[in-house]
């Protein structure tokens, strides 16, 4: 895999802010004006703008031509590198928390309060 | 950044360059869970990662400056170890330990805290790697040694950022 570490920057802080965070969760569902975006959040217009140019920055998405709306879409290749090497963790712990889940039901049944109470 | 997640769940987010944060509500209190975390007896038992694995070799020394060891046996027979050094126990709130995955996996520093409240218990797990050129290490490695992934939809990923 071909990672560019000044890209794994940019992206890991763009993703470090919930905000942005869920502006991308909402351009999976396809383009969206600034005015659509900024709806659930309460922000105005300039701080949402502000959040979109440090995604466009981080080439998470891109912006349309049209002067007057310039609607949004997310870009997904700066995603993947990230996706890539978080999903290593991810894959190997939901598993593991899913069973760590049934067997502490499993202990709890048989009476185990943990040894520090 | 708080993470908030529902039981059963499990939260995933990258709050700096270095670090990724699990977050997982557990229905135990956080003694059981911690002793489900350190434990020779309970580790092999869910610590498994994909169905079809197993930890046939599971060292503990639970004490700073103790040694960790554990291996893995994959369905088709391949290994996979990792081990560290326990940096700080403080039963049953939290848990520093060293990991190394060997070869050129850098080594990061790991923290688990365990919170209870109402009788549930949130873990909150965070890896963290000294630079970020270690982390971009560690990414090469994963991907080229890794765990095969088969990496779900974009889409679905996001939404869980």
């Amino acid at each position: 895999m071909h990672v560019s570490p000044d890209q794994l920057n940019a992206t890991f802080a763009a993703l470090a802010d919930p905000t942005r965070r869920a502006i991308l969760a909402r351009l999976t569902a396809g383009e969206a004006t600034v005015k659509e975006l900024s709806a659930p959040f309460a922000m105005s217009g300039p701080a949402v703008s502000k959040h979109l140019r440090v995604l466009e920055r981080a080439g998470l998405i891109t912006r349309g031509r049209d002067a007057q709306w310039r609607p949004c879409r997310l870009e997904a290749a700066p995603l993947r590198e990230v996706a890539e090497w978080a999903e290593e963790y991810r894959r190997f712990w939901d598993a593991s928390y899913e069973r760590l889940d049934d067997y502490l039901q499993h202990l709890k049944e048989e009476g185990h309060h943990g040894r520090n109470e | 950044m708080a993470a908030t997640s529902n039981a059963g769940e499990t939260t995933f987010t990258t709050p700096s360059a270095r670090e990724i944060t699990m977050t997982h509500v557990v229905d135990a209190p956080r003694a059981l869970v911690f002793e489900a975390h350190t434990s020779r007896e309970h580790v092999p038992n869910w610590m498994l990662g994909p169905s079809g694995w197993t930890m046939p070799v599971c060292e503990i020394d639970l004490r700073p400056g103790g040694a960790w060891r554990f291996v893995w046996r994959k369905e088709d027979g391949g290994e996979m170890e990792i081990r560290g050094e326990y940096r700080e126990i403080e039963p049953p709130a939290r848990l520093v330990q060293t990991e190394c995955w060997g070869g050129d996996w850098p080594e990061s520093l790991n923290t688990v805290t365990f919170e209870e409240e109402d009788g549930r218990t949130t873990i909150t797990s965070t890896v963290l790697y000294p630079s970020e050129e270690a982390r971009d290490r560690a990414a090469a490695t994963g991907m080229k040694d890794g765990w095969a992934a088969g990496y779900e939809s974009l889409d679905a990923y996001v939404a869980k950022l």
